[in-house]
């Protein structure tokens, strides 16, 4: 008979399951974290390929020479900029129909709901200058977009001048299938969700912009250039984006196949790819350029101008050029090469891009690894939280016992940890000038230091909702609890990670190993502790002095307190201004969930 | 004396001189009747659409090239090409489809006629084309109008796979299909000699499955071994054509209507150290000799003229085609068309014996019905009478 059909067979399994819990739990855990770190090891992962049949080898012959030009343009825009004090609108709508180009203008304005601190912006009010090069035989049925930002002071001259030195090149050439859009953006993510809004008619995020003039078709789609010098020493391609999604990994692909080609460095994270895999310096820089993707991923904001396009199905990706320390330098004109060539190769796409993958993560820029290879270490972290459901002493007679806790004992916890995370998600930005009044703060810092304090009050409940029970707190009442909370969790984690993978895997990290061994019996001062130090705000610090440290910038703990604040307040921000679903996701579920098991150990 | 003696042996030497000059010419005319086929049509197809997909035009605009400059009209041709090419917005050259690099040959030229274009070119227009099922109201251009002294050409070429072709991203064409066409074209008399000639991934399982007569079929490479492209062009951004049509045209470029390349010379093309893959080629359902049948029978429309001052019988029996050698052996018996109203069968037939059915059900219950009314009426103490 079946191993699960035979009732003796059964049985024998599930005492073998309720045996040996605690040590299965453990073997879980500590193959997921080897599991994940084995992941960047090289003979476990694959070459990159192209998967798209229409945009074939790199065979096309690159002939953009307008280097001088580019700088040229970039120093006018430049002067124009000072001059204008942010977007010089009329300069470039000259420039772009000059080049024969349809130019048309956006304008928006957006409100964010507390200062920025880190971009120093409050009531922000800028315009979007677009110009759409048409295709010379083809229907307007398609379209690609090129952006470059529009950024205070002295950054990304360099790319507006290239991006208009390519506008006239392209100009020129007959073979073009789609529309090609020269977007250039103010404020950045704020101008482009305005853009992106425009276009496609839809308004998410409660911005105010002025309908767009001239459309081109739909988007297959973009590259986001960030250049500020004149010569370069390497390109950094930039994928995460907004909650964590990337863009089809041909995209990649291509971008690596043409650096090849030019014989251009490229980079990913920053880190230049290695070859010596099997040494421990070669894994350990594996290992940190994906743990840097994770990180990336897992905060979900978008990284480039490009992470807003990818809510909209269009494949985007954003192109930085570094100006390092090397001896190998390369100028404008063969950046524009490369991104001639490969928007030539997207000219030739029949279809959005499909084929390859959209969830892996890079180790590096020639190697990957795809879902099926990362997600099995989720999948044991999400084990053990179901391992742990079949602890003994809970059958499911107590559920018809009329003496065993009623509905009313678990729902109480329940309900009281929701609310607080419904007050951890409105009250810090809504009650940021009755805090500003009392406190001597900034707005900023008031939204900050609230969240923190909600967070902190919500420690206190279980000494007050004990008391709110009329009933005592029953053996049953907590194993219900805990039942409850982990199938919770479960199913939380186990949908945060289907999208965004790095978030579910960081949470789950941290949070599994307390949730699935807490219980009222356990000593109490020491659990609350690793509680704590185990919760999403530690893990969110944690990940804080992890980046830091893998960025190469090692911050001191006060300067990593200053940068947890930010980091808090940047999210707040993301999910105020473009959507992003970190910050609700925190709030609203995972933290009712934490608190959920912080009454359990406080159950008495 | 001696001058009559001269004069005699003068006589019969220019007699005997005028019989044997007589005799060859008899001969060499008599021989002008006996090579099979008086015309030639072409059936050139390209499967695949899609820009990436340029060098399977550029591979049937090759063919399509020599066909038409060796001799065949454009009213005997049928050109099927899956998409446009020359007019796709991504081509940088517009009107032209170049088939060598740097955009040396124009294959494309401007007296290209496509009979049958775009999302025309299906397998089922294929089949009725090759086996003459159109509606009436198809136009000649578009319809192979072959009889029984038509040697035809049949060249394929776009993606395939082991035993099938595909058309146009959505459908395939399998051998088997093709083979039954084949053996339709044969029993409704519509082609004297055919070869076909098919440049795909492991083309040769396509003609695997031929079992008619006259068949001679050539493919690019092997069952499981791809054809590879050939070169690309760094302006337009594409792989140009096919490495097995490519020295197929260089070959057909040397080859002009009085040529007398024979198919042994068209076996040799693209060996293996230039194609990659091996090109295969199968001649047992042709009864001629392959050494024997010149390029120009398949791929020009060449016209042959015997001026002669004598008179020929065209009742007596001509010589018989020259068969093949090799197989002295295997008597291959001559192939006759299949006999499509057996008259002698139907008229001097026997009556078959019939076997013997009871009665009908209807007739049984009738008699069942009169005696049981008769029994009813007359009482069964009668039944001892009857029995």
């Amino acid at each position: 008979m079946g191993l699960l059909s035979d009732p003796n067979r059964r049985k024998a399994l599930t005492n073998l399951l309720t045996r040996l819990n605690a040590p299965i739990c453990m073997v879980c855990y500590l193959a997921a974290i080897v599991w994940f770190m084995g992941l960047a090891f090289e003979p476990f992962t694959l070459r990159t390929y192209m998967s798209e049949n229409a945009m074939g080898s790199t065979m096309v012959e690159e002939r953009f020479s307008s280097g001088e030009r580019a700088l040229s343009l970039a120093k006018e825009f430049d002067a124009h900029k000072r001059k204008a004090g942010g977007m010089p609108v009329e300069w470039l709508v000259k420039a772009m129909q000059a080049r024969g180009l349809e130019v048309f203008t956006q304008s928006f304005s957006r409100k964010l709901p507390f200062p920025d601190e880190n971009k120093e912006r409050y009531m922000v009010r800028g315009t979007n200058v677009y110009g759409i090069l048409r295709a010379p035989r083809a229907p307007r049925t398609e379209a690609l977009v090129i952006t470059a930002p529009c950024s205070p002071g002295n950054s990304d001259n360099q790319a507006v001048g290239l991006l208009l030195a390519l506008a006239q090149y392209f100009r020129n050439q007959i073979f073009w299938a789609k529309d090609i859009i020269f977007l250039v953006n103010e404020h950045d993510l704020i101008g482009m969700q305005a853009w992106l809004e425009g276009y496609h008619h839809t308004n998410i995020t409660g911005m105010e912009y002025s309908p767009l003039q001239g459309r081109a078709g739909s988007i297959q789609a973009a590259l986001s250039l960030e250049l500020s010098s004149d010569v370069i020493t390497s390109l950094d391609l930039i994928l995460e984006g907004l909650n964590g999604q990337l863009p089809n990994l041909d995209l990649a692909n291509l971008f690596y196949a043409f650096c090849q080609k030019l014989g251009v460095l490229c980079t990913i994270q920053g880190k230049l790819q290695r070859n010596d895999w099997d040494t421990a310096e070669g894994y350990t820089h594996a290992a940190q350029t994906m743990m840097l993707m994770v990180l990336k991923q897992a905060c979900g904001r978008s990284w480039g101008d490009h992470g807003l396009f990818l809510r909209y199905h269009i494949e985007a990706a954003s192109i930085r050029g570094i100006n390092g320390f090397r001896h190998y330098k390369m100028d404008v004109a063969t950046i524009g090469r490369l991104l001639e060539g490969m928007v030539r190769k997207l000219n030739n796409l029949l279809e959005r891009l499909h084929q390859s993958y959209f969830f892996y993560l890079l180790p590096s820029l020639s190697r990957f690894v795809s879902i099926g290879y990362y997600m099995p270490a989720f999948g044991l972290l999400a084990v053990i939280l179901l391992l742990r459901v079949s602890f003994p002493g809970l059958d499911h007679f107590t559920f018809f016992n009329p003496s065993g806790p009623g509905v009313l004992t678990v729902l109480t916890p329940v309900v009281i940890s929701h609310l607080t995370g419904v007050a951890l998600y409105l009250l810090p930005v809504h009650l940021q000038e009755m805090a500003v009044e009392h406190f001597p703060v900034s707005e900023t810092e008031a939204v900050v230091l609230t969240a923190v304090a909600i967070y902190t009050a919500g420690l206190a409940l279980p000494h007050n909702t004990q008391r709110l029970l009329s009933g005592e707190g029953t053996e049953q009442g907590w194993k219900v609890l805990k039942l409850t909370a982990l199938l919770y969790l479960a199913v939380l984690l186990g949908c945060t990670a289907l999208i965004n993978f790095s978030l579910g895997f960081v949470l789950a990290v941290t949070l599994v190993p307390i949730t699935a061994s807490m219980t009222p019996h356990m000593p109490k001062a020491l659990s609350a502790l690793a509680m704590v130090l185990l919760s999403p705000a530690f893990t969110i610090l944690y990940c804080v002095f992890i980046y830091q440290e893998l960025i190469e910038a090692p911050v001191s703990v006060g300067e990593g307190w200053m940068l947890f604040l930010s980091v808090i307040s940047q999210g707040i921000l993301d999910h105020a201004l473009y959507g992003s679903l970190v910050y609700p996701l925190l709030a609203l579920f995972i933290y009712p969930c934490w608190l959920m098991f912080w009454n359990i150990l406080f159950w008495s | 004396m001696s001058h009559d003696f001269l004069q005699m042996h003068l006589k019969a030497v220019i007699s005997c001189l005028l019989i044997f000059l007589y005799k060859v010419h008899t001969t060499k005319a008599g021989q002008f009747f006996s090579s099979g086929h008086t015309n030639n049509w072409a059936v050139l197809v390209c499967t695949s659409r899609f820009w990436f997909n340029y060098r399977h035009v550029a591979n049937t605009l090759s063919v399509y090239r020599s066909v038409k400059r060796l001799g065949i009209p454009d009213s005997h041709i049928v050109l099927m090409l899956a998409d446009d090419m020359a007019c796709n917005y991504r081509n940088p050259k517009p009107a032209t489809v170049f088939s060598h690099k740097n955009m040396e040959l124009n294959v494309y030229g401007d007296d290209v006629e496509v009979d049958y274009r775009g999302y025309e070119v299906t397998v089922e227009n294929f089949l009725r084309v090759l086996t003459g099922r159109l509606p009436p109201s198809t136009p000649r251009s578009k319809r192979l109008l072959s009889d029984d002294r038509s040697n035809i050409l049949i060249y394929l070429t776009g993606h395939g796979g082991n035993g099938f072709l595909k058309f146009q991203d959505s459908e395939e064409i399998s051998n088997m299909e093709l083979a039954d066409a084949f053996e339709q074209m044969w029993q409704k008399r519509r082609y004297n000699e055919l070869l076909f000639i098919i440049d795909t991934c492991q083309g040769a399982s396509m003609y695997e499955r031929f079992y008619s007569p006259n068949l001679m079929a050539l493919a690019s490479s092997q069952v499981g071994e791809d054809s590879l492209s050939h070169q690309p062009d760094l302006a337009i951004g594409v792989h140009l054509m096919d490495k097995y049509t490519f020295y197929l045209l260089e070959f057909l470029e040397e080859v002009h209507p009085a040529s007398q390349a024979n198919m042994n010379d068209l076996f040799k093309v693209c060996p293996q150290s230039q194609c990659v893959s091996t090109p295969g080629h199968r001649t047992d359902l042709f009864q001629r000799d392959p050494g024997s049948v010149l390029i120009t029978d398949f791929f020009g429309s060449v016209r042959k003229v015997e001026i002669t001052k004598d008179t020929i019988n065209l009742t007596s029996p001509v010589e018989p085609p020259i068969q093949r050698s090799g197989s002295g052996d295997i008597q291959i018996e001559s192939l006759t068309y299949v006999d499509q109203l057996p008259v002698a069968e139907i008229i001097h037939q026997k009556p078959k014996q019939k076997d013997w059915h009871p009665p009908d059900g209807f007739i049984l219950g009738l008699w069942t019905l009169i005696l049981l009314v008769f029994f009813q009426t007359y009482g069964i103490k009668h039944l001892k009478h009857i029995f």
